[in-house]
């Protein structure tokens, strides 16, 4: 009996992008189907790690993610150069956490100044986020995006309340931009389509649809993805084609399930194996449903997710 | 693949008798069509037509049950390929394989002991399989009684591909309905006899899905309809990609000889490794997720993502309405409200939680709304929370008469303050993750 294997020829394609300069380039994005099916079309590069550091030491980060980075934390530029040399980063991303108003309200000037100096170290490309404070970030992610001109970095976080300035700034030093918007895919497209129409290419936009933590809404981030994709393929409409993003353990390392103590819940086992597992296993769903970079904390939940791709690649 | 009301129509005896309830043979065929009548309540119709609806009527994909009673897990009858198309049926299977040269009584009390409550559900490892390797068949046998005996309310799955210990092994649990997991090419007569002699299923395992296919041709034939297809994906990619193509065969090409719930094989050296292989198996498609180890910190990832894949799109997930309380809070403690949408309660609690402020958290049924949903649904109103205030038993030990609302439903306080006399209503952050602020600052 002969088995014809059921092909579906979609019209689609996710865009690819390029970041970083010289020798050290990602790809991400690209290919033509649905997340790992290599029997229908051309895949998409395989998913891109980006290792996460902050411009302050993370001591709102839990004790079993902050201690694999004590001995280096403590300077930003360290913390980034061990990323990259000895954890092979694919990427590194910078979260400047420390600009926000109600943590210690870095100025402008602090902020450029740590981005120049961990660029200055590091030759993989860097991510440069900003500390989710809407008027803040405008602020902030203008002058990194100078800072950073000629880098090919990627500036986040673009929302509706504040995309203009941060667009501009992305299109003057020639920046990909992460275009975030909450948890709805109308949201997701109409947010690209603002971003477009100020003359920014659809093909220099990493998709936010925002993430959640495995058993807090994380499937809900896994059917936008989902329904981005579909969008992007089965319905070639070129304002979901941009790669998605994956923002996995800024969601994931705050809630009870990688802070409680095994001695309070015996029942969900041991603390250490279950932190790394929850960002691991949120990371590996969210790249089923169709993530094509993921921003990450526990080297020990890269590392697995590493070998798990190299199983999906 | 389903049928019209009027080609089911063509097969009925078109006398208009009655005898089945519905005025006309035609109104009858309409309601087989919709899957609200069933074809035995025909007398007249022929043996040739009822075998022909049957066929038309059976779910794409078989609903077979694993183990037995209140625990059976029901696998199959799924009928879309995205989750927001519409509700994942059927939890799939998670299985601990245990070797016959392991410590079977061991891991099979892990099985025993596995259940973890989650959001109101009860989850657990649901099933052991015990793997022939000491190539004896007293050893296998004793090992199945083992497994059997420690994991006493566990479905059983016989992972062994000699006909002959299968048989010997069997008989000892065949009461429990055990799987038959290891069915070939080579096996097959021999499996689908111990099968049918005591009403199993038989896991077919087979290199590829053409390979399959056959195997469940043989199996048809040999009269055993209850199957388990494995064909054998050698990494996570072909997990998926195997797993996609069985399922899309069987739901849009109507291929009968796959539609049936299909087995993973997650196993790997690596337990974080292997949590997310079966990651993959649990978002993709399959029935049975095979392990080689259930720390207590892996099933409550695997359990949780099981319920975030299948929880119905359409209806979200709820808490008990209740006051929570978060620390040990004091009478003076801080009171919120929020709504009993499942992601709300665990965001708001989390953020408190990490205010390591101790607060008592009202959660009010509003069917699973969020806050600024429920509150244009008219679910969260001054009305009904001053009702849940003043009515519910547990706002009685609250000596600090004072309700922090959420900040997307300020427009509220003036109205609450009327309907609550002697509270004070406080308009919070209206994001949760401003709580540790606010709450740390009123703390201060």
């Amino acid at each position: 009996m002969a088995y014809t294997i059921p092909v579906e020829n979609l019209s689609g394609k996710v865009q690819e992008m390029t970041l970083g300069t010289a020798g050290r380039t990602v790809a991400v994005g690209g290919g033509t189907t649905l997340p790992f099916h290599t029997f229908e079309g051309v895949k998409s590069n395989r998913p891109v790690i980006a290792i996460e550091i902050q411009d302050v030491p993370p001591a709102d980060w839990p004790d079993e993610v902050r201690a694999q980075y004590d001995a280096v934390s403590g300077d930003t530029v360290t913390w980034a150069k061990y990323c990259q040399d000895t954890l092979k980063a694919d990427a590194i991303a910078l979260r400047l956490t420390g600009t926000h108003p109600d943590r210690e309200n870095r100025s402008v000037e602090d902020a450029v100044a740590t981005i120049k100096s961990v660029l200055d170290a590091i030759e993989v490309p860097l991510i440069i986020l900003g500390s989710n404070h809407v008027e803040k970030d405008s602020k902030v992610l203008v002058a990194a995006a100078e800072a950073a001109s000629g880098r090919n970095c990627v500036i986040g976080k673009a929302q509706e309340a504040n995309y203009k300035t941060i667009v501009a700034a992305a299109l003057a030093h020639n920046h990909k931009l992460i275009a975030m918007s909450e948890l709805d895919i109308n949201l997701a497209k109409q947010l690209n389509i603002l971003i477009t129409q100020m003359g920014f290419d659809a093909a220099r936009i990493l998709t936010d649809p925002m993430c959640s933590a495995l058993g807090y809404g994380l499937e809900y981030t896994y059917s936008v993805m989902e329904r981005i994709r579909l969008a992007a393929l089965a319905q070639n409409d070129a304002t979901m084609q941009p790669p998605i993003i994956g923002d996995v353990g800024m969601y994931v390392w705050k809630i009870k399930e990688v802070t409680a103590a095994e001695a309070d819940v015996p029942a969900w086992g041991a603390l250490a194996e279950r932190g790394v597992a929850w960002e691991s296993v949120t990371a590996t769903a969210l790249s089923i449903a169709g993530a094509n970079m993921l921003i990450m904390r526990h080297p020990k939940a890269v590392d697995a997710v590493r070998k798990t791709l190299d199983e999906l690649c | 693949m389903a049928m019209s009301g009027v080609e089911i129509f063509k097969l009925l005896p078109k006398t208009n008798c009655k005898k089945c309830g519905f005025p006309t043979c035609l109104a009858f065929a309409m309601k087989l069509a919709q899957r609200q009548a069933d074809i035995s309540a025909c007398p007249d119709v022929s043996e040739a037509a009822k075998a022909t609806l049957g066929e038309a009527s059976a779910p794409p994909i078989r609903g077979i049950k694993l183990g037995l009673g209140d625990r059976a897990a029901k696998m199959g009858e799924e009928n879309v390929m995205f989750r927001h198309e519409k509700k994942f049926v059927n939890p799939c299977v998670i299985a601990l394989n245990v070797a016959d040269t392991d410590d079977v009584a061991a891991r099979a009390k892990n099985v025993a002991s596995s259940e973890i409550d989650r959001v109101g559900q009860k989850l657990r490892v649901d099933a052991i399989s015990i793997e022939f390797k000491s190539g004896d068949a007293a050893k296998y046998e004793a090992a199945v009684k083992a497994a059997a005996e420690n994991a006493p309310e566990s479905a059983v799955i016989l992972n062994c591909s000699d006909a002959t210990v299968v048989d010997a092994a069997v008989k000892a649990v065949a009461a429990r309905k055990p799987m038959i997991y290891g069915v070939n090419d080579s096996n097959i007569d021999a499996m689908a006899a111990i099968a049918k002699a005591h009403g199993l299923i038989l896991g077919l395992k087979a290199d590829g899905i053409e390979a399959v296919m056959a195997l469940v041709a043989k199996a048809k034939a040999a009269g055993v309809e209850d199957l388990v297809l494995d064909p054998c994906a050698k990494n996570a990619r072909e997990i998926i990609e195997m797993n996609t193509q069985i399922r899309r065969s069987a739901l849009k090409k109507g291929e009968k000889s796959l539609g049936y719930p299909v087995l993973s094989n997650c196993v790997r050296e690596d337990s974080m490794v292997e949590a997310n292989i079966a990651a993959v198996a649990v978002a993709k498609y399959a029935s049975i997720v095979l392990v080689s180890a259930v720390e207590r910190w892996k099933n409550l990832a695997l359990f949780t993502l099981r319920q975030n894949i299948y929880t119905d799109p359409q209806v979200p997930m709820q808490v008990p309405q209740k006051v929570y309380k978060i620390g040990e809070p004091s009478a003076e403690a801080p009171l919120m409200i929020t709504t009993n949408f499942s992601l709300t309660y665990f965001i708001v609690a989390g953020e408190v939680e990490n205010s390591k402020v101790p607060s008592r958290l009202a959660v009010m049924d509003c069917e699973g709304l969020s806050v600024l949903t429920a509150w244009a649904a008219g679910k969260f109103t001054a009305n009904k929370i001053a009702q849940f205030v003043t009515e519910w038993e547990e706002f009685k030990e609250v000596a600090n008469k004072e309700l922090i609302i959420p900040g997307q439903v300020a427009i509220l306080s003036g109205a609450l303050e009327d309907k609550l006399p002697g509270w004070k209503i406080t308009v919070g952050p209206r994001e949760a993750n401003g709580l540790p602020v606010f709450l740390k600052s009123r703390a201060a």
